[in-house]
């Protein structure tokens, strides 16, 4: 490409989103719309995966320690514990704080009013990283010369998995589908917007101009689209965002939903909106005046 | 130069438009095109422009045997014809400098050379100061006069005018015809397509008569007395 032939393609591209005013419009708030449907839906699976690992992370395991053991041998367990894979914290506790607990819980109930410490067991309380890996982690724990029972919830990390995986899946077959969807809407607004230019293309192809000097204004075009569409897209969600966000944490209903801040996606969603906007734009705008070159 | 040797060409649906036609175009000539509606005007500007193949025969242009010819030579054909359309084909959102010095930027003219140039041809059809206005400001004849200007800046051998004073009044008609005529006595050949009897009439030029795809008359009594 020379260089004065660069300056004039910018200058052709950039011209054109202003010259077709209404297309360049269009083009924006449709880019504008699926791509804020899109994120809007990414962030919603985001915060509920958010919120089933929270849950996840308060399911715990119960190893209790052999009686046989003195305090100070029980105590010195933990570095064991805590050296297993996918264990995440580990907390002792003693008999006495387990029969501390136990009465809180049944305060009411007379029957124990007179129960001696001796009854319990020192413990452990586990909790950990993945809860796929609950089932091994409590045979690892039985593996512990000293431990004598591990009381593990299997059925709900089972349940949780599930819920989880399911939501994984979805959420992902959604986003998929939908990135589809934009793309194919925002790839046919590209195509209208040649469409009425055709003329103008064939006047270019008999003056004998080559594919690729007709190409670049629309590619330049294209990019800029999708920039500005992108960008705006990106404020749009950023924006309701913040909004539902400051409501959810000022609202007494929604008082349990600890939503996502969302600084924690601004990187990848920006990189994920400006990729996904200029690449449909530069692509939609080459080959959407494919057809048109061919005389 | 431009060249057709027994020269068919049948249309995916079947229709004949030409029929086994042979003609020469020599440099530096004057050719009025006629036939009626439908009988294979435009598909033999078609095939001189490499818009459409022949389905046999020879079609040369300029060099290029337009048979045989590779999709990326076409630009380099297109860029030695001047087509003139009908309908102006002008690009309303863009300046008549810009119409016409977009020509010229294909062919890769330097920046320093567009301006001069499109005054010099904007002053040989007629029109010096109107390089700021928009087409849609100027009359159908003034549009056409641009037309001609952007298909003579990049002075192009043949100029192929295709009914060019097909939408607009016989008065302007006449001047367009002389402004090609003008274009003609400066060494370029001109093709003009039409049916206007009485237009061609008052020309003393080569006459080429087509109808249902076939050569029917070639003369250059300057009288065009086919009926239609």
């Amino acid at each position: 490409m020379k260089s004065n032939n660069f300056f004039y393609f910018i200058k052709e591209g950039v011209t054109s989103v202003f010259n077709h005013g209404f297309m360049s419009v269009a083009t924006i708030a449709i880019m504008m719309a699926c791509l804020f449907m899109m994120g809007g839906f990414t962030l919603l699976s985001a915060n509920i995966q958010e919120m089933i690992s929270t849950l996840e992370s308060q399911n715990q395991i119960v190893a209790f320690v052999d009686d046989s053991l003195t305090d100070d041998e029980a105590r010195g367990l933990s570095v064991k514990l805590e050296a297993i894979e996918n264990v995440a914290t580990v907390e002792f506790v003693s008999r006495d704080q387990a029969m501390d607990k136990f009465l809180r819980k049944y305060q009411d109930n007379t029957l124990f009013s007179d129960i001696d410490s001796s009854v319990f067991r020192h413990r452990y309380v586990i909790t950990m990283d993945d809860i796929e890996g609950m089932e091994k982690l409590q045979n690892d724990l039985y593996r512990v010369p000293g431990i004598a029972a591990v009381n593990a919830h299997l059925e709900i990390s089972r349940g949780f998995v599930t819920v989880r995986n399911i939501v994984y899946i979805v959420s992902l077959a959604l986003t998929a589908v939908l990135l589809v969807i934009s793309v194919f809407i925002m790839a046919n607004t590209i195509k209208l917007t040649t469409f009425s230019r055709r003329e103008e293309i064939g006047v270019m192809k008999m003056v004998g101009a080559t594919n690729s000097f007709i190409r670049w204004p629309f590619v330049i075009e294209g990019l800029f689209l999708g920039i500005i569409g992108s960008a705006l897209a990106y404020l749009l969600t950023w924006g309701v965002y913040e909004i539902l966000y400051t409501r959810a944490q000022n609202s007494a209903t929604f008082a349990f939903v600890n939503l996502v801040r969302f600084s924690r996606y601004a990187i990848p969603m920006l990189i994920a909106y400006g990729v996904i906007g200029v690449l449909v734009g530069v692509i939609s705008s080459s080959t959407a005046i494919k057809n048109y070159l061919k005389i | 130069m431009i060249k057709f040797k027994e020269v068919y060409k049948t249309y995916e649906n079947g229709t004949k438009a030409i029929r086994g036609i042979n003609l020469d175009i020599d440099d530096g000539e004057f050719v009025f095109l006629v036939g009626p509606s439908g009988s294979g005007k435009s598909t033999l500007v078609k095939l001189i422009t490499g818009e459409i193949c022949a389905t046999s025969g020879v079609v040369e242009v300029n060099g290029y045997d337009m048979t045989r010819i590779k999709r990326r030579q076409m630009p380099k054909l297109r860029r030695t014809l001047g087509v003139v359309f009908q309908d102006f084909r002008l690009i309303d959102k863009k300046t008549i400098f810009e119409n016409i010095a977009f020509a010229m930027r294909i062919v890769g003219a330097p920046t320093k050379e567009i301006r001069p140039r499109v005054e010099y041809v904007l002053d040989l059809v007629g029109l010096p100061g109107c390089a700021d206005s928009y087409p849609l400001e100027l009359s159908g004849g003034e549009q056409q006069r641009i037309a001609i200007a952007r298909a003579l800046v990049n002075n192009p051998s043949v100029i192929i005018a295709d009914e060019p004073t097909g939408n607009i009044d016989p008065a302007r008609s006449l001047e367009i015809m002389r402004l090609l005529e003008q274009i003609n006595e400066l060494g370029t050949t001109v093709l003009v397509v039409t049916h206007e009897k009485e237009l061609v009439n008052r020309f003393a030029k080569r006459v080429v008569v087509i109808d249902s795809g076939r050569l029917v008359g070639d003369g250059v009594s300057g009288y065009y007395s086919y009926e239609e």
